[in-house]
């Protein structure tokens, strides 16, 4: 098991008119761990779909230690010793690990019987050599996402990958989940293997990488070493300088007017996905709820909304019982909620950017007239929120589904914040979205907070709930860790986010055992 | 701002999600037990006949006073019912075997309760289980061709049309050449032709498989009917020469065919039978012990997995919904060469629908499936066996009650079925 060498000449990839690679030159050489840093959409996934033989390029050129390779399908890519780590795993859920490790490389006996034995011993052989700690006969759909991403890790060595892509590994890890991962590919390097990884977070990106190739639009737009600073990188990925910081004043918390108290929700199945929660947040104070994706923030954001059932506990406002009430009774008491997937729950693909503006208003009697709309209404208020909230579009009659992510989030917001509000929640507010947008969206949400409305955020990105929270509630397993200052440090919050109560997290920094948690940097530049 | 700690302490008295479903119809049957069973029952007897005048060994009649019988299921019954109401208010589910026992409890009951209501009041079990197999044959074969097409993704409406494709080409080819073997495989290649059309618009071109197959129904049932009224009734020198299938024997395996009950049952059978039972073996065992299971299961429950391991989604597919295909058209000829002599217009009388829920009974299981299409088959013909004894409910009643196991078994009463998770969803690349 020799290194390798790669090297993508020339590579486009059109899809229709999208050009979504344009020419890209990139040499992995043997040993490196290469990072690809651009921002959502810059076209790094698919570049690296066209590598693992799922695309096929429209020009350009794979070299496998310079000799040049075409790849018809992943089995090609595998065989010549490139491996897979895709950012939404491939695993499926009802299999053990050692049926998952074995598809599509199944070890046999005569007439095709299955021989998962040897594929359980490989499995061990590298849990053992990398310190995975997975055992081959457990279910998937069991595991904590660390694990199953191993297991997919140990899906590509048992194939002798020697190039593995990592497609945003990180986005579903703990920071301290990220550090292990970070030390797994520092072991996989010193064993030979070449790594390809791919992240649009700057901070990852410095500490892992040998070389950094950047991705804008789907060209590169430039190179750098991982001693480059954060903002060089930053505005070399956006194309512009961007300010990575809020400038936000301090919080003036009022009265706290909303309050969950107890809350439990449950599944069908009576399993807690939301476990005995309570807290609050005060006007003009922006409370952001961090934890791993998973952990029932999703279903804590939909219960406050009333679009679950089996609830208990108590969650008011401004002393008003919101539970048992159906969403549009919330809707009128004043909540404004972002759904964390804007595509199927806060927008209508297929109508105008005009209509999803008023998709919670058309009843109104400022939109409607008895039983019709009121077209010009609704056109004028269009045109005053799409300059408000700066949405790129050449038409307000564009299908929303035409507008590019964050103008697409833009037009939730300036649907959401349209009425006086009482609550805001925003569930993922910027996942997807361009960092120009992302600066325009939390200076909007931070203007809400000094409007005196009390804000709740939910995010699995640590930089923004960092960015943003006066304080920050973390959940693990459905259970709240503990609600503690917006500026406690990412270690802290990382031990919390796997499972530790603030005050466990506190002491286990204290003791003597912490030097290992504090591995990462400490804050963002 | 001080920081808040989190209670970490598992709450005690932990919230219950209770489902009242299971002690609620329990409830209801054991009421229905009371009153029907116990309060209202027969006076007399119910015989059970358990072998035949000229089995090899005679095992004696079972019989069962009716009244008594009904009082004792009943007690049972609200028994189970009671244990019922208890498990759900501790721990809001029931255990599985309660729901199993409650079943045959009541089964034993509503038996006795039949037979000892008719004029005969005896039933001979070997004649309800031969005569279900007529039933059970074909809603296997219909159902395996589900699993092999679910299994890979791939939801199959179409198995009644399939079902019938076999029958009329099984008759017609067998009665051409007047070899039964060869209609035999003529209703496997009719099979294969209704999956190609399934496989040609549902996997390459994507349309709505339920459409599909709900269209290809109708085309075969049409088709045949046509062919049956223009071909089939062609009188040669006063006999339909087309129509005149030979038939495939029985061929009684020795020994094991004087076994009491399971003997006539399942090893008095033709060459199909014993191919079902072969069938549903291998089937299950390649589905979950070989190379071949483990890919088709990947790629009905996550193709793009499947993928990217360099498994061939959409080909997989083809192949597994022309499989289904052959196996569906050769059930089909059992009802040509095994069950009836003839074709008749519509013959399938809807079976290939029961298949499709005896695979969902059977929980996309080969081995369920051919458990389930057992239950169905006897319940359908207990209706036929008590039909020329006066039943103290009118036959029609008893004729629904496959249909209304069906709907049990689809709602999710007896456990939740959790389908292939790709099941239905076309696969595109990317």
């Amino acid at each position: 098991m020799g290194t390798l060498k790669l090297e993508l000449k020339g590579i486009t990839k059109r899809f229709g008119s999208l050009i979504a690679n344009d020419a890209i030159d990139l040499v992995v050489q043997s040993g490196e761990i290469h990072s690809l840093l651009g921002e959502n959409g810059a076209g790094k996934s698919t570049l690296m779909n066209v590598l693992y033989g799922l695309y096929e390029p429209s020009a350009g050129q794979i070299l496998v230690d310079d000799r040049p390779v075409t790849f018809n399908g992943p089995s090609d890519a595998m065989a010549a010793g490139i491996g897979m780590v895709h950012q939404h795993f491939m695993l499926v859920p009802v299999f053990t690990v050692a049926e998952n490790v074995a598809l599509g490389n199944e070890a046999t006996g005569t007439g095709g019987i299955l021989d998962l034995e040897q594929t359980r011993r490989k499995i061990r052989d590298i849990s053992a050599k990398y310190g995975f700690d997975v055992d081959p006969d457990a279910v998937i759909e069991d595991l904590p996402v660390g694990v199953q991403q191993r297991v997919e890790i140990i899906k590509a060595l048992v194939r002798d990958a020697r190039i593995l892509i990592l497609d945003e590994p990180t986005a579903v890890l703990t920071p301290q989940e990220t550090d292990e991962l970070i030390d797994i590919m520092g072991q996989l390097k010193a064993a030979g293997t070449s790594i390809v990884f791919i992240s649009h977070k700057l901070r990852e990106v410095k500490a892992v990488s040998d070389r950094i190739t950047v991705i804008r639009r789907g060209k590169v737009v430039g190179t750098a070493e991982p001693s480059a600073s954060t903002t060089e990188l930053a505005s070399l990925m956006v194309g512009r300088s961007v300010s990575l910081t809020l400038d936000k004043a301090p919080a003036r918390p009022g009265e706290e007017t909303f309050q969950i108290r107890n809350l439990t929700v449950m599944n069908d199945a009576g399993q807690a996905l939301v476990d005995n929660v309570t807290f609050s947040v005060a006007k003009g104070e922006i409370v952001a709820v961090a934890g791993v994706q998973g952990n029932g923030q999703t279903e804590l954001t939909e219960t406050v909304l009333g679009l679950r059932k089996h609830v208990h506990g108590s969650i008011l406002l401004d002393g008003k019982e919101l539970v048992g009430r159906s969403v549009r009774q919330v809707l009128d008491s004043g909540v404004g909620f972002v759904p964390e997937d804007r595509t199927t729950d806060g927008l209508v693909g297929s109508y105008t950017i005009a209509e999803n503006l008023v998709l919670d208003l058309y009843g109104k009697k400022d939109f409607s007239r008895g039983f019709t709309l009121n077209r010009a209404a609704i056109a004028k208020h269009a045109a005053a929120k799409i300059d408000e909230f700066d949405v790129r579009t050449g038409s307000a009659e564009a299908p929303v589904a035409t507008l590019s992510g964050g103008n697409q989030q833009k037009v939730v917001l300036a649907r959401e914040l349209s009425r006086p509000l009482k609550l805001f929640i925003a569930s993922q507010p910027t996942r997807g979205v361009d960092v120009g947008s992302i600066e325009f969206l939390h200076k909007r949400i931070v203007a809400e907070r000094d409007q005196g409305t009390p804000v709740l955020i939910v995010s699995t990105e640590l930089d923004e709930v960092l960015e943003l929270a006066d304080r920050i509630a973390v959940l693990y397993a459905g259970r709240l860790m503990g609600v503690v200052p917006g500026d406690s440090s990412r270690d802290l919050l990382g031990l919390m986010m796997a499972g530790l109560n603030a005050e466990e997290a506190q002491a286990h920094l204290a003791g003597p055992d912490s030097a290992r948690a504090t591995t990462t940097e400490g804050e963002p530049a | 701002m001080s920081t808040t700690l989190a209670p970490t302490a598992p709450a005690q008295d932990r919230l219950i999600v209770r489902n009242w479903k299971v002690p609620v119809v329990f409830g209801i049957l054991a009421a229905f037990a009371l009153v029907v069973f116990a309060v209202l029952g027969p006076g007399g007897t119910a015989t059970f006949r358990l072998s035949q005048d000229g089995d090899a060994w005679q095992l004696p009649n079972l019989v069962l006073p009716a009244r008594a019988t009904g009082i004792v299921v009943t007690v049972l019954c609200l028994a189970l019912a009671a244990l019922a109401y208890r498990q759900t208010q501790r721990t809001g589910r029931t255990e599985r075997w309660l729901g199993v026992s409650f079943a045959i409890l009541f089964v034993i009951g509503l038996m006795v309760w039949i037979i000892a209501g008719t004029n005969t009041q005896n039933i001979t079990l070997v004649g309800l289980f031969t005569g279900a197999m007529l039933i059970v044959t074909p809603i296997v074969f219909g159902s395996l061709s589900g699993v092999l097409c679910e299994r890979s993704g791939v939801v199959n409406i179409a198995i009644e049309g399939q079902l019938l494709a076999g029958a009329f080409t099984a008759s017609l080819v067998a009665s051409i050449t007047g070899n039964a073997l060869a209609g035999l495989v003529a209703a496997a290649v009719a099979g294969v032709a209704v999956s190609f059309l399934l496989a040609v618009f549902s996997i390459r071109y994507l349309v709505n498989q339920i459409i599909v197959g709900v269209v290809l129904n109708v085309l075969v049932a049409g088709l045949t009917g046509f062919l049956f009224e223009k071909i089939m009734k062609i009188k040669v020198e006063g006999a339909t020469i087309y129509n005149q299938p030979p038939h495939l024997p029985n061929l009684p395996i020795p020994v094991l065919s004087e076994i009491p009950i399971l003997g006539p049952t399942f090893f008095r059978q033709s060459i199909l039978g014993y191919l079902m039972l072969v069938l549903v073996a291998v089937i299950w065992f390649a589905l979950y012990r070989t190379r071949w299971g483990l890919r088709i299961r990947a790629v009905g429950e996550h193709p793009q997995a499947a993928d990217t391991m360099g498994v061939n989604v959409n080909r997989t597919r083809f192949r597994n919904v022309l499989a289904g295909g052959a196996i569906a058209g050769i059930g089909g000829a059992y009802f040509t060469l095994v069950a009836v002599s003839s074709f008749s217009k519509d013959m399938t009388g809807g079976l290939g629908f029961i298949a499709l829920a005896a695979l969902i009974f059977g929980r996309w299981n080969p081995v369920g499936a051919f458990l389930a299409a057992l239950l169905f088959g006897v319940a359908g013909n207990l209706q036929s066996v008590l039909s020329i004894a006066v039943t103290p409910v009118d036959g029609h009643f008893l004729a629904m009650l496959p249909y209304a196991l069906t709907i049990l078994a689809v709602s999710g009463l007896v456990g939740r079925a959790r389908p292939p998770a790709a099941s239905g969803v076309p696969y595109v690349k990317g």
